[in-house]
């Protein structure tokens, strides 16, 4: 029984974690139709803000929850600037300036901070049981903190004035400009946005996963699969996606193994395209955020 | 006759060395100086192992250099960067073989980047020194690996841990052939001691996520957990059973943690008290080795934040290469191959290391240690193992002619299923 | 209508590479030929995709699906067959036929886009995985086994039916002369029907659909053909490596065969060929230096491309030299041309 609730909660923490590193590429993507390659390196600067700012003092809960998203989404934003503006329009270009970016940025942080980092950070909440065996308190945390994460863009896109403009931008990016939206404004924030969400999942998973130059390649496939079997609906793809694909992969890591596990999530996402080619919102909750 | 063809192509590069030899090989070397190449990632998921191991080769052939070089020449180190790609290491190693004429290549951090580039150097005949630990069964009379082998630590760590702990183990390890080769030698010397292993699981080297497992384990209830993790991304596994509270409830011995000083990215809680076995740690309490310690940290242009074995290796590689050279008295491949199974010796910061000249691995010190708030206390110490595994299968006295891998796939030469 | 309005060119192109061919061995360093072999088995893998995605529009971010697959299936038949003539045959076949399934699976599912490129890489990522965990003795096809990581050894190509092996300075001939005849092959195949209705299809499915041609199918055929180009690509890399391994199927070089055509230049065959070379000894030579992160080099390079040459070096190289009556050769052009005329502010 026991053992049954904490296989339940393994793959809650499986579906959130999925969930929790596509949201920011789930944002660029389905508001500006950019890929961003950089996703994974935006996700290692959080963890790396948090890092840096620990050893320097900095309160664990304060460099997590604040400082991470703040100094990736100016990060983010810088980049917008310099590079993205340029290629709207361009999926295939702004797939390969990302990726270059992506590139750039992994050796950026090895030359500035070695291929490994020499101090960590440890996952601030304890350990819990659960009869007789024990879970990481700190994932059912992650998975509290996910949830909130998605009421809270789901309450800046529905009900702020900023968020009626960027979907409106997202929509009908014409129509929002001769209405006299800058649309270039809302490209920048909807930009900077998405790598500090990005940024802050990177923060939040620092403690369990470690931080080391070339960590966002872990992330990265795995985030853009589940984005894009999502299809365009930021939230409601990511969740449905994250929530198929979580279950499916910690399901069959459980009955036999993690590289099957791995496999499984791959082979659901290919079959999940055949069926639906343009992701689960293009067919379901089309009208979801 | 397919049948010939067959085996023919089987040992294909080694063949075909034998036809390319004459035509190729034909070098006059009338310059002074001594070539070492060296081929370790320097970029890329292995820079971890990799720069360290560079820095310590730099370090040995600059202190061969201020002695005075060898036999009167001066050693000149060319360095490649593979960037953690195969293909790379094909290309430097003829490179390095071929077009720098390398009178010694010191190479590989990976099992797959040696077997790339062993075939090569044997084709062109620039000697080889592999100075990783490994799964052993490398069989060859051109290249000479100087790691530490299962036989050596893990032989001697699953006895030490059972009789710690208890009798029942649980093997995690990484899914390819130095976990898998590792976790069956787990197997065999658990049921030497009497023990029993309950599961064996392995894990892609790009997982990060090991949730499921450590409720698995937990299931499993075993005394202690051993590891053949590898990797950046395996790391995440000593956080995650950490972060379940369990370092302290099922104990975990490793013959792979802390080579890299993975043991300072985790938190100290994540690691106390696990038990490890090497050839060589940087805690090793002898003059020599505080002299190495301090030397290389002095002379690495960046901060190595823990020297581990293959660090250490690196540079009891290149010494153990250079006397053979001296005591050859020149740089002849062959006199020096000699030399090297005459045998000779090297007193380094691990202790004397001697070559074994049936299987060319070496004779070397292991180490107990265990964690301890981040430093690792050295329980016990084994002098002069002998390569165990390897020479099961490998004798080079007998039949000088060989260039193979016996463990490629598994430990079924060795007569270990 | 003249189809080879280029034909001064592409006598040109082919004359340099014979010269190229035979004169390589005599004037360069045994390593370099050697190395360069490996370099033409790139550039082969570039050809085939700017194939397919320069001349079918197909987005196939997994291209290298059937560059492994070649590699693994050439590696595992020649261990088995003992004779390497017949295991290049299977290995473009093994290629082919599996860029034809996986053509099929998306053609008719009406997948396109960004959603192809997506399915292509996960599908190489699986093979990643799956070749990766089979390092037990367990996995072997007749006497081969895979190796897993490790991977297993690739045997050198033979004359065929003398079973004498070939040396590497032969081997580069072999290379070069399979990358001029995949060349010349492929500017044949894009001035034929089928090639010119796969243009078509490219600039507009739907248009192409409504003139009345099944563009699954022809989609199908070009990515089968790119399929088997890819495999032939991985024949060379076996033979220029001396092993396969999964890293043959791994994400960075799926992405740097994307890289070698974009900075190449999509549209043409030639450009890709040479974004392959440029980029080889790019990253080859970061790797004898210490100074500077070969990554960050990378990706300034790819940035400065998207930014500054998105249409990559070749045509921005032919706008300039060739006069535009020239440059009239294909549909693409003729398109290019018609749209200039209607916005002559460009």
């Amino acid at each position: 029984m026991d053992y049954a609730a904490v296989i339940v909660l393994q793959v809650a923490y499986g579906i959130a974690n999925l969930a929790l590193i596509g949201l920011g590429l789930a944002i660029i993507f389905g508001m500006m139709r950019v890929i961003n390659l950089a996703h994974g390196e935006f996700l290692m600067l959080g963890g790396y803000t948090v890092v840096v700012a620990t050893n320097n003092g900095v309160n664990l809960w304060f460099a997590m929850l604040i400082l991470a998203p703040v100094v990736v989404g100016l990060i983010g934003v810088v980049v917008e600037r310099v590079l993205i503006r340029f290629l709207y329009g361009r999926m295939v270009d702004t797939l390969l300036a990302t990726w270059g970016l992506s590139l750039f940025l992994i050796g950026l942080v090895t030359t500035i901070f070695g291929p490994t980092t020499t101090t960590t950070v440890s996952p601030p909440v304890g350990a819990l049981k659960i009869g007789d065996f024990f879970t990481s308190g700190y994932e059912l945390f992650l998975i509290a903190v996910t949830l909130a994460l998605f009421a809270l863009v789901y309450a800046v896109l529905k009900f702020t004035k900023l968020g009626l403009l960027a979907r409106g931008t997202m929509q009908r990016a014409d129509m929002a400009a001769a209405l006299g939206v800058s649309t270039s404004t809302i490209y920048m924030i909807t930009f900077g946005l998405g790598a500090a969400v990005a940024g802050l999942a990177g923060a939040l998973l620092a403690p369990i996963t470690g931080v080391v130059p070339t960590i966002g390649a872990a992330y990265i496939a795995k985030a853009f699969i589940t984005v894009i079997s999502g299809g365009a609906a930021i939230l409601a793809g990511t969740a449905s996606a994250a929530a198929l694909l979580g279950f499916i992969n910690q399901a069959i890591t459980f009955i036999t193994g993690p590289t099957v596990g791995e496999v499984a999530l791959l082979v659901a996402a290919i079959v999940l395209l055949r069926l639906l080619p343009t992701g689960i919102t293009g067919r379901f909750f089309r009208r979801g955020l | 006759m397919t049948m010939n063809r067959r085996t023919l192509l089987k040992s294909a590069s080694a063949a075909s060395l034998v036809l390319a030899a004459p035509g190729i090989v034909g070098r006059a070397r009338a310059n002074d100086t001594i070539k070492l190449a060296a081929i370790l990632d320097q970029s890329g998921g292995l820079d971890l192992l990799g720069r360290p191991m560079l820095a310590a080769t730099k370090m040995a052939v600059d202190e061969i250099n201020a002695a005075g070089g060898l036999n009167g020449a001066e050693v000149e180190l060319i360095s490649y960067d593979p960037q953690t790609t195969i293909q790379f290491y094909t290309q430097f190693a003829t490179q390095a073989a071929a077009g720098d004429r390398a009178d010694v290549v010191h190479a590989g951090i990976t099992s797959a980047s040696r077997e790339a580039i062993r075939p090569l150097l044997n084709r062109y005949q620039s000697l080889y020194f592999y100075n990783t630990l490994y799964e052993g069964g490398v069989c060859d009379m051109n290249n000479f690996c100087t790691g530490s082998t299962p036989a050596q630590t893990v032989e001697k760590l699953v006895p030490f841990a059972m009789e710690r702990f208890g009798k029942k183990v649980y093997v995690v390890a990484a899914d390819y052939n130095y976990g898998q080769i590792t976790a069956q030698w787990v197997k065999k010397y658990v049921e030497d001691n009497g023990g029993e292993t309950v599961d064996i699981e392995f894990f892609p080297l790009d997982v990060s996520n090991f949730g499921p497992s450590i409720q698995k384990i937990q299931a499993a209830k075993p005394d202690f957990v051993m590891s053949a993790l590898v990797g950046a991304a395996h790391i995440s596994f000593y956080r995650q059973y950490a972060s379940a509270g369990l370092t302290t409830e099922i104990p975990l011995a490793s013959t792979t943690f802390a080579l890299g000083g993975e043991h300072l990215l985790v938190s100290p809680e994540a690691a106390e008290g696990m038990l490890l076995a090497y050839g060589y740690f940087e805690e090793i309490d002898t003059p020599a080795n505080a002299e190495f310690v301090e030397k290389l940290r002095a002379s690495s242009s960046e901060e190595i934040p823990y020297i581990g074995e293959t660090t250490a290796r690196s540079y009891e590689g290149v010494m153990l290469w250079a006397e053979a050279v001296k005591k050859a008295g020149t740089k002849d491949r062959m006199a020096v191959i000699d030399a090297l199974r005459s045998p000779v010796s090297f007193d380094g910061p691990s202790g004397t290391m001697t070559i074994e000249p049936k299987t060319n691995h070496a004779l070397q010190n292991v180490y107990i240690g265990e964690i301890k708030n981040q430093k690792i206390e050295i329980i016990e110490e084994f002098e002069a193992q002998p390569p165990a595994d390897t020479l099961l299968v490998c004798d080079l006295d007998e039949n000088p002619n060989q260039s193979t891998f016996y463990f490629e796939n598994g430990l079924a030469a060795a007569g270990i299923e | 209508m003249n189809r080879w309005p280029d034909k001064g060119r592409l006598v040109a192109v082919g004359l340099i590479g014979l010269v190229f061919m035979f004169g390589a061995p005599q004037v360069l360093q045994l390593f370099t030929v050697i190395n360069l072999t490996t370099a033409i088995a790139l550039a082969v893998l570039a050809l085939s995709l700017g194939l397919v995605w320069g001349f079918g529009g197909i987005l196939c971010f997994g291209q290298t699906t059937f560059f492994g697959l070649g590699a693994y299936a050439y590696a595992v038949a020649a261990q088995n067959f003992g004779d390497t003539t017949g295991a290049v045959i299977v290995a473009i076949l093994v290629a082919a036929a599996a860029a034809a399934i996986l053509g099929y699976f998306m053609f008719w599912g009406r997948i396109s886009d960004v959603y192809l490129g997506v399915i292509t890489l996960t599908v190489t990522l699986i093979l990643f995985n799956l070749i990766r965990r089979t390092s037990g003795p367990e996995y072997k096809i007749g006497t081969a086994l895979l190796g897993g990581f490790n991977g297993t050894s690739a045997p050198p190509l033979q004359v065929p039916w003398s079973g004498a092996m070939l040396f590497p300075t032969q081997m580069f001939y072999v290379a070069m002369g399979a990358l001029l005849i995949a060349y010349f092959g492929c500017i044949w195949l894009t001035r034929t029907h089928f090639g010119r209705v796969c243009v078509a299809i490219r600039e507009n499915e739907t248009r192409a659909e409504l003139i009345g041609y099944d563009t699954r199918l022809y989609k199908l055929g070009l990515f089968s053909i790119g399929g088997g180009l890819a495999g032939l690509a991985g024949i060379l890399m076996a033979n220029g490596i001396g092993r396969v391994t999964p890293d043959l199927f791994g994400l960075p070089y799926a992405a740097q065969a994307i890289i070698w055509v974009i900075v190449g230049g999509r549209g043409t065959l030639i450009g890709p060929v040479l974004g392959a070379f440029g980029i080889f000894y790019l990253t080859s030579w970061l790797g004898t230096q210490q100074t500077v992160n070969a990554n960050m080099v990378l990706g300034l390079v790819l940035i400065g491309f998207v930014l500054l040459l998105p249409k990559g070096v070749v045509p921005w190289v032919m706008e300039r030299v060739a006069r535009p009556r020239r440059s009239a050769k294909a549909g693409r052009a003729r398109v290019r041309a018609g749209r200039r005329a209607m916005q002559p502010a460009e």
